[in-house]
């Protein structure tokens, strides 16, 4: 046998070995969610026993689960957070971004030194006097807490924009103030349509963190079943409405299906904010 | 620009008012949701509250947290995700994206179905989790006793609960795989080529071209990891709560940490002594604990971002 052919072999089983592992990888990634899946599709009882595959396909447990509890409720309340929270966080987050990633003023360093330090400490440091302040104001209770702050710039999405911002070269907002263009139509005429991409990966994050979020409803919608948020009814499920566990994976799979969706559509952006939050 | 940069002396200038101009909403949000609070919590820990009477108690609060057997046993429990969870999810997080790169065929396929785990909902995914390792229904016990290895009770065995959540936390790793193969595209092929030729073989090149060009990014992964897991709440308090079998219906109280107390973190202690017991001045002193040690990984970090904040002026 000649050396060439040798390591030729050897790259070959090398590219079956890895492809192998990556089958392997792909089945424990997807394993969990199709077993939720089928298990949404069993009967009660067969959701009791271990077999895998639905004995009959249940698809009418989709339809009673909205029987069992107030979901359209929940979800109508988590769509208000999820969309208002994102509306509000671009409005003031976008401003903040730009003058940190573009504006030469004093402080410039502290301030963003600062922005990653509110992003990185944990809520729960300050949660007591901020829940005594929307205590006062009578808004405990209700998802207002959660959306309200939004109003005052996000953190985590004020720095993601910032990262995006400075990538974008100077020689275009130059272009635009020769062309007479002020700083603020510059920001929305100019760098707004080049910074879609990032935008778009921001406003996701955000929406899918309120949809996704548990702590906060947890802390501030209370005890009405009518004021709660999807996650919040959803980690409740099976023990309030004392359902068994084909229906609360047909409940687990609704609160899931819509991130998936639209990820498929909107992977690439996805992608590129979440490598955006890697530092360089 | 010019006129701004001639201008800096003066603290009143003009590119110094537009900034705090557009800086505005974030200056608020800073002073009413982070100072204030902070200083207002420091306030409270010297105080007994329970949302009716305030009394001061001096130091009642902080020696109370000596005493506090459940609060060690948070604290154990959160040490004991950052020691073992955060690590093995850099190195799995790390391994799968080597892997990614290296696939020629069908490598972007792969990478949507390791990330996206990473986006399903935490409540959702723990859900899942805790049916998925249950014994009896699950799947993962009947694997595991068909090659003849023990079946745990996740969940439901205090020796076992915090490794079901490390599984979890594995399974949503695809966050740091995304990190870790941009970070890993970065690396000069020709560092490899020139390797190659010298006759370095695979190890060789991982440990002296590839983690030394990707090291910021591993240390910032392990750092953000260790801040998030000192903040991790909804895994433990969802699997608990579903685990346990709990009826909170109203009356009944959900109590954290099943079994034995085995999933009771730091931040889960401080929202039951808050918001569930109402003994607001002693969890503001747990708040002050969580962000004194917060505050230590957040200086790392920053130390990261040194030179950043600079470039582009």
């Amino acid at each position: 046998m000649t050396r060439r052919s040798v390591v030729r072999r050897g790259t070959v089983l090398l590219w079956v070995a890895r492809h192998a592992l990556a089958i392997a990888l792909a089945l424990m990634f997807l394993g969990p969610l199709v077993f939720i899946a089928l298990t949404a599709l069993m009967s009660d009882r067969q959701a009791l026993t271990s077999d895998l595959w639905p004995h009959t396909w249940n698809w009418g447990n989709f339809a009673e689960i909205f029987e069992k509890a107030p979901l359209l409720t929940w979800i109508r309340n988590t769509l208000l957070y999820s969309v208002l929270a994102t509306a509000f966080m671009l409005v003031s987050s976008i401003p903040v971004a730009y003058a940190l990633a573009r504006f030469r003023f004093r402080g410039r360093r502290l301030a963003f030194l600062l922005v990653i330090t509110t992003m990185m400490l944990p809520p729960q440091v300050v949660a007591v006097p901020i829940y005594l302040i929307w205590a006062r104001f009578h808004l405990t209770g209700t998802l207002w807490p959660l959306i309200l702050p939004m109003l005052l710039g996000d953190a985590f999405s004020i720095f993601l924009l910032r990262q995006f911002l400075v990538t974008i070269p100077r020689e275009y907002s130059d272009a635009a103030k020769v062309d007479g263009c002020g700083e603020f139509r510059t920001l929305v005429r100019v760098i707004l349509p080049m910074a879609r991409p990032a935008i778009a990966a921001v406003a996701l994050f955000q929406f899918f963190y309120c949809w996704n979020d548990y702590y906060g409803p947890l802390l501030y919608a209370g005890t009405d079943l009518d004021s709660w948020t999807l996650s919040l009814g959803l980690a409740a499920f099976r023990s309030v409405h004392r359902v068994q566990w084909n229906l609360t994976m047909a409940a687990t799979l609704l609160a899931m299906a819509p991130v998936i969706i639209v990820f498929f559509f909107a992977q690439k952006v996805f992608i590129e904010g979440v490598k955006l939050t890697g530092v360089k | 620009m010019a006129g701004t940069a001639l201008s800096r002396p003066n603290p009143l200038s003009r590119g110094n008012l537009r900034a705090l101009l557009y800086l505005s909403p974030w200056l608020a949000g800073f002073a009413i949701f982070f100072v204030y609070p902070l200083v207002s919590t420091v306030y409270f820990s010297f105080q007994r509250y329970d949302l009716f009477t305030l009394e001061p108690v001096g130091l009642l609060n902080w020696e109370y947290f000596l005493k506090d057997q459940a609060a060690w046993t948070a604290i154990r429990n959160t040490l004991w995700l950052v020691v073992v969870m955060v690590p093995l999810r850099v190195l799995f997080g790390l391994g799968v994206a080597q892997l990614v790169t290296r696939l020629k065929a069908g490598a972007g396929v792969y990478r949507t179905i390791f990330y996206l785990p990473a986006l399903v909902p935490l409540v959702a995914g723990t859900l899942g989790f805790v049916f998925l390792l249950n014994p009896g229904t699950g799947p993962v016990q009947a694997i595991l006793s068909a090659v003849g290895l023990p079946a745990p009770d996740w969940f439901g065995d205090p020796a076992w609960s915090k490794w079901g959540l490390t599984l979890l936390g594995l399974w949503s790793v695809g966050d740091l795989m995304v990190i870790f193969m941009a970070a890993l595209l970065d690396v000069p092929k020709q560092l490899y080529e020139a390797a190659a030729i010298d006759g370095a073989n695979g190890w060789r090149q991982f440990t002296s071209i590839t983690l030394p060009v990707i090291r910021p990014v591993l240390m910032f992964a392990l750092v953000t990891g260790v801040i998030q897991t000192l903040q991790y709440f909804t895994q433990a308090e969802v699997a608990a709560r579903v685990a346990s079998g709990a009826t909170d219906s109203a009356g009944s109280v959900f109590t954290p940490g099943y079994p034995d107390q085995s999933t009771l973190t730091f931040p889960q202690w401080l929202f039951q002594q808050g918001f569930r017991d109402y003994a607001m001045g002693y969890a503001c002193v747990l708040a002050l604990m969580l962000f004194a040690v917060a505050m230590v990984f957040t200086l790392i970090l920053l130390r990261q971002f040194r030179g950043l904040g600079e470039e582009d002026v």
